[in-house]
């Protein structure tokens, strides 16, 4: 068999790849460049929520929100470490991330306004981000999938916080329940257009379902996501704002509006309500951070000089 | 920082875990800190009771292109298996 045949065999049997196994060239660059924006839609997702940290409304939010800003970091680590089993250093990730190189989940680029955002983000962006990650568990690239398997462990929680917040609000005052009206209004389509473009312009897709990278596509997933949502909508008492939503009994599915695809590649290519802002932040975080890895840096050096000097005495 | 800090593998045994399983990796500038490192990533939601970090760079791996004929020598050896054996299925205990 040559090596092709073998790996070919492997995806058909569903026996994962692993780093040092023959791979065709197009499967990693695919697989790098699905991980590269996974890792980094973790790592930038921190930072609309960290806007929220010191102002959560109590303590037990604060902390909730805090763990599970800290839950995204970790996640982020996980993809980055798969990553570099395909060759991609952690600084060359981070360095294409603060150049503007590398991609990131658009949803992140949206501001978050007030205290409902959080509740909507933990709802239905981490609600869409589930569906997504659930099936990559099974992915075809093992350090990919395990690294899946901690953060889908990881994920429930955060929305099933996010779902809280939501219903603390919606039985709350006017006033309160007005503001989750608003934050739903506001988040709706962007957590759509997370599942990527209509299957019929998502140039990768079929490569990467052929090479079990993916499993469902995006339309599949999206129509997944409105079903599993408006019902949770409906008993939250909040509006999904789609005037064409509609039960389909012959699909057994909703039916719903289009999504604004001029919206969806203006914030990919950069111009959305935040890309400048996050990529500021990203890049003020790590030159901040500067220091306390340069001093991490000497005092490795000087403690292996210590116990050098010992060991020699 | 211009150059990575050296890559790390990490071990955890749980509470009631028999050995140290592989979780992940990360990027420390000494044991200690990968230590440490490997506490407050992988061991949030108290996952393990012990942890060993390697250094990466230590491990040796098998190598994928040769496994067939590198595991050969056990593909026939069938009767190191208790299944191998016949034993009537009215004897108990054993
Ligand atoms: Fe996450
Ligand atoms: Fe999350």
């Amino acid at each position: 068999m040559t090596e092709q045949e073998i790996f070919d065999k492997k995806i058909d049997d569903d026996v994962r790849i692993e780093p040092k196994d023959w791979m065709p060239e197009a499967y990693r660059k695919t697989l790098i460049r699905q991980i590269s924006q996974h890792a980094h839609s973790e790592y930038v997702g921190m930072l609309p929520e960290a806007n929220w940290i010191t102002r959560a409304p109590t303590l037990r939010r604060k902390a909730t929100l805090l763990a599970k800003v800290q839950d995204e970091a970790g996640h982020g680590l996980y993809l980055y470490s798969a990553m570099e089993t395909l060759g991609m250093s952690r600084q060359q990730s981070l360095d294409d991330l603060h150049s503007g190189k590398a991609k990131y989940s658009s949803i992140f680029n949206y501001p978050t306004l007030t205290w409902a955002d959080i509740g909507t983000i933990g709802w239905l962006v981490d609600g869409a981000a589930i569906l997504n990650q659930v099936p990559l568990c099974r992915t075809s690239y093992g350090p990919y999938a395990r690294a899946m398997v901690r953060v889908c462990k990881e994920e429930s929680f955060h929305q099933r916080q996010g779902f809280e917040i939501m219903m603390a609000l919606s039985a709350g005052t006017a006033e309160q329940k007005e503001m989750a009206q608003d934050a739903i209004n506001r988040w709706w389509w962007p957590t759509l257009m997370m599942f990527g473009p209509k299957d019929s312009e998502s140039g990768n897709s079929e490569l990467s379902m052929r090479w079990r990278i993916k499993r469902f596509s995006n339309d599949e997933l999206r129509q997944k996501f409105v079903d599993m949502m408006v019902p949770q909508a409906e008993f939250l008492g909040l509006k999904v704002p789609d005037e064409k939503l509609k039960w389909n009994a012959e699909k057994n599915g909703y039916d719903f509006g289009e999504i604004d695809w001029e919206e969806f590649w203006r914030v990919v290519k950069g111009h959305g309500q935040c890309n400048k802002q996050r990529l500021d932040a990203r890049r003020k975080a790590h030159d901040d951070g500067a220091w306390v890895r340069e001093a991490a840096t000497a005092y490795a050096e000087k403690r292996a000089q210590r116990e050098a000097t010992k060991k020699g005495a | 920082m211009s150059k990575d800090w050296p890559l790390w593998e990490v071990f955890i045994r749980s509470r009631q875990g028999l050995d140290h399983k592989h979780v992940g990796s990360l990027h420390a500038p000494d044991t200690r800190m990968a230590m440490e490192n490997a506490r407050d990533v992988y061991t949030r939601r108290q996952e393990g009771v012990s942890i060993w970090v390697v250094a990466s760079k230590d491990i040796h791996a098998s190598n994928p292109d040769e496994a067939a004929q590198f595991f050969d020598p056990a593909e026939d050896k069938v009767y190191r298996h208790p299944t191998f054996y016949n034993v009537p299925d009215d004897i108990e205990h054993m």
